[in-house]
């Protein structure tokens, strides 16, 4: 298993944002978290990715304990994670933000550059490379977000909410990149509200509400489960549903 | 390493080694040496404050350090003037990493930062004012004894040149980290944290070189000035007015650039005389100047000097590498 | 060892000063807890309002508790202008630029105040500078036990304006929510001003308060900046009861470290404490957390 998370819990004060919650992420596979918002998922990312720490629980990577480990030590082991909300370095321009990326496996700046530039190409930034980052549109910021994080080099890629604020044809246009990213041999974990996106990339899904581990599936058997239904729509909402079906049969 | 990023560097200075040739006005060699020492200064104050963005409101605490460990060395136990250099060096770089040591990993920033640095810069004042070690408040005298062995020369030409070689090593220095991967993660960590940390850059590892090094850079500046004027009290040495010019003349240059501190300095101190010359010797009069060209080029030119440059001739700019 | 007499008696006059630096400290704090920025203009506006109390005793023959009634509206103006022309548009909202902006304010007014009046020191003296008040075994200094009242008063007075008028409200709101106030049809800008003119007034109450005991110089501002920060930092930035005690507090160990430490070193108790805080709890004893 490339990484699993045991029983992490995770409490600010009184609130448990995480409450043991489970999962593991097969090497080579496109994984999905939904939920509904507040239910944890940023959260739990930001545990495996090592900026929180959490109050219970450990997260494994190929086997061993890296709970301990510092953001950047799992970058170095090939963990990069993008952010819900985009944090680009302003006052670059897109070369030199995938580049800081890139430095990571290349220590000289001619390979980083040459290597940044050739992932800018690939999630389609090739051409505003000198533009600066703080004037890209929305789509442009979250490409930015992906081919930075990609010039790590990860083997685990941690996308929250990549497709959030895009438009359909944007969206549209960016799934085939993740695709080929996968295809690359890249294993990728995807926080997602965009059901279309989640149902065509993803092989298997976790369902996260109030914190805790509600389901995990396909993503069809997922969605036709009675707990992620009143999740997602409230209390009784599978057996109205169902009710609803069975009146128009 | 690209050559061409160096050329300006290697012309500013050439044309600055001139002066001493064509001109022989000691009112031009002193004011050249001070604005060479402030410049030193100012490029220690930028690597840290201007690439890596921790704005720093004490670096008289570095310039201190370099002075009292050069004057003491070499007042108490004789020591040679270039192995004391060396010395105040290293306790310049290992001041930055104490202090850097204790806030950075309280996670003290922006202004929390400024007042910290600050507060140890005054620590040291009131410490060196009070303790025998030091000369008090009378201040350490060193003997005058000119001899390249001792950091010392009769000719001011000569320790213009002196000065001028330290602050072209500080550009070579500046300019070889711009190109780095070190410098890409200096500015990484300025521009934002988070995202730096989630590509792998090692945070307070960052921070603790760059304050290191910036330590060690003003600290050089703090032994010029010993070997300059060959006196060292408290106020000058953990003075307030250090930690000022260090950090006007990079904001005033251009913030975090190569040539940044030096265009700052001499643009500022060349405004200070300019100044005097017109309106007389008042005093505070040049400090005044300087005020209203640090909020003006807050408030209109955040590039200082060095972004005029850009936005009003790209292609020069481009040109020098800015 | 000290005799008890001499130690309470040195406790007595840390209180006394130490509220006054409390005021001092007041305009800091209420400035952070509004604006969000510190002002590192904050001494040498302090030492500007000691010369105007200087300068009209000298010219005028005015009291210096009487030119409170004088110097305090025109410093309330003068914070409201510096904030509102200079402050406000040349910060463009950046916290790093305000640092910056009040540093050069600061740099501006030392150097002004130091080409108008040269850098000798002044003072104010008149037989009421002297004159002591005998508590039992203790001599205790008249004019610092005016500052004392004074202070309190001052800070009631703000704690007054703060809680039950309409300005207060506003500014309180600002505070809390910027955003949200500005939606309510609140002035920013105006209440921005509004707290800083309200800052500067407190210092020139203080400058009042000082000068009989005082001297004045144009440097005189950064002793105070210093220990402002240090009681702002230790009382929670935005804090006015915090304020208050940090003031009594600091004045407290001020004045015991300058007895058992000497005059030169006596300062370093300060910047110890102030040290101490920064690193293990910058958000002082009674600030929210950041």
């Amino acid at each position: 298993m490339m990484l699993s998370t045991q029983t992490i819990t995770m409490r600010f004060g009184g609130l448990t944002a995480v409450d043991q919650a489970s999962l593991r992420v097969r090497e080579g596979s496109i994984t999905g978290l939904i939920g509904p918002n507040g239910a944890g998922k940023t959260t739990l990312f930001a545990v495996i990715a090592g900026f929180l720490q959490p109050t219970g629980g450990q997260v494994l990577w190929q086997g061993r304990d890296i709970t301990g480990l510092k953001p950047h030590q799992r970058a170095q082991l090939g963990i990069a994670r993008t952010f819900q909300i985009v944090q680009p370095f302003q006052g670059l321009n897109v070369l030199e933000n995938i580049t800081i990326g890139s430095y990571l496996r290349h220590p000289k700046t001619d390979e980083a550059i040459a290597k940044a530039r050739a992932v800018a190409e690939r999630v389609g930034l090739g051409r505003e490379l000198e533009q600066q980052a703080s004037s890209l549109t929305v789509a442009g910021r979250k490409r930015l977000e992906l081919a930075r994080a990609l010039a790590t080099e990860p083997k685990l890629l941690l996308l929250d909410e990549v497709l959030a604020g895009l438009n359909p044809s944007e969206i549209r246009d960016i799934i085939p990149v993740i695709r080929a990213i996968r295809d690359d041999g890249v294993t990728i974990f995807m926080i997602e509200h965009v059901m279309q996106a989640v149902m065509n990339l993803c092989e298997e899904v976790y369902v996260l509400a109030q914190g805790q581990m509600i389901a995990e599936g396909t993503p069809a058997s997922v969605c036709n489960d009675p707990a992620v239904i009143e999740a997602y729509l409230g209390k009784g909402a599978a057996t109205r549903i169902a009710n609803l079906g069975g009146a128009h049969a | 390493m690209r050559i061409n990023g160096y050329i300006p560097i290697i012309l500013v200075t050439a044309a600055l080694a001139v002066v001493p040739l064509v001109s022989s006005s000691n009112t031009l060699f002193n004011f050249m040496v001070m604005s060479l020492i402030i410049t030193l200064a100012a490029q220690g104050w930028n690597i840290l404050g201007g690439v890596a963005g921790q704005t720093s409101f004490g670096h008289a605490l570095f310039f201190g350090v370099g002075c009292y460990t050069a004057a003491m060395l070499q007042f108490h136990f004789g020591v040679n003037a270039w192995v004391a250099f060396f010395l105040a060096l290293l306790a310049g770089a290992a001041a930055g990493f104490i202090l850097g040591f204790l806030s950075f990993r309280a996670g003290l920033r922006g202004s929390y930062f400024a007042l910290i640095t600050l507060a140890f810069a005054e620590l040291m004042r009131i410490l060196a004012n009070a303790s025998e070690w030091t000369g008090g408040a009378a201040g350490l005298l060193l003997k005058l004894d000119p001899g390249l062995a001792n950091m010392q020369f009769e000719s001011r030409a000569s320790f213009l040149w002196l000065a001028l070689a330290f602050v072209f090593v500080g550009l070579v220095i500046s300019r070889a980290i711009a190109g780095s991967r070190f410098g890409a993660h200096l500015v990484a960590v300025r521009e934002n944290e988070d995202a730096a940390r989630a590509l792998g850059v090692d945070v307070l590892s960052v921070k603790l070189k760059a304050i290191s090094l910036s330590g060690a850079m003003t600290a050089a500046a703090g032994v010029l000035y010993v070997q300059n004027f060959l006196y060292i009290d408290a106020n000058i040495g953990f003075g307030v007015w250090i930690s000022v010019e260090a950090l006007l003349a990079p904001l005033v240059g251009g913030r975090g650039l190569v040539l940044g501190p030096l265009i700052g300095t001499f643009t500022l101190h060349g405004l200070g005389e300019l100044t005097k010359s017109f309106a007389g010797r008042i005093p505070g009069i040049d400090l005044m100047v300087f005020a209203v060209v640090l909020i003006g080029v807050v408030a209109f030119a955040s590039g200082g000097v060095l972004g005029l440059l850009r936005r009003f001739a790209p292609r020069l700019a481009r040109r020098i590498a800015v | 060892m000290y005799s008890p007499t001499i130690l309470i008696e040195a406790m007595i006059n840390g209180l006394l000063t130490g509220a006054i630096y409390a005021l001092i400290a007041l305009g800091l704090t209420l400035v952070y807890g509004v604006l969000h920025i510190i002002n590192f203009a904050h001494g040498a506006i302090l030492a500007s309002a000691m010369f105007a109390v200087w300068g009209l005793n000298v010219l005028a023959g005015i009291d210096p508790y009487l030119s409170i009634l004088v110097v305090t509206p025109i410093f309330f103006g003068l914070g409201y202008g510096v904030q509102r022309l200079v402050i406000g548009p040349a910060a463009k909202g950046d916290d790093g630029n305000i640092l910056l902006i009040t540093l050069g304010i600061s740099i501006f007014i030392e150097n002004a105040l130091l080409a108008g009046f040269g850098s000798d020191t002044r003072s104010i003296s008149s037989d009421f500078s002297f004159s002591v008040i005998e508590a039992g075994p203790f001599l205790i200094s008249s004019p610092r036990l005016v500052g004392f009242a004074g202070s309190l008063v001052v800070t009631a007075l703000l704690w007054f304006i703060m809680s039950r008028t309409d300005a207060g409200k506003a500014i309180r709101a600002v505070a809390k929510e910027k955003l949200g106030a500005s939606l309510m049809g609140i002035d920013v800008g105006h209440v921005y001003a509004l707290t800083f003119g309200l800052g500067c007034a407190a210092l020139a109450v203080a400058a009042g308060l000082l000068m009989p005991t005082f001297y004045v110089n144009p440097r005189v501002g950064g002793a105070f900046v210093n220990i402002a920060f240090t009681i702002v930092v230790l009382g929670g930035m935005g804090s006015i009861p915090g304020a208050m005690i940090g003031g009594l507090l600091i004045g407290l160990v001020e004045s015991l470290s300058g007895l058992l430490l000497g005059e030169s070193l006596g300062q370093i108790g300060i910047f110890v404490i102030f040290i101490l805080v920064l690193l293990l709890k910058p958000t002082g004893l009674f600030g929210a957390k950041a």
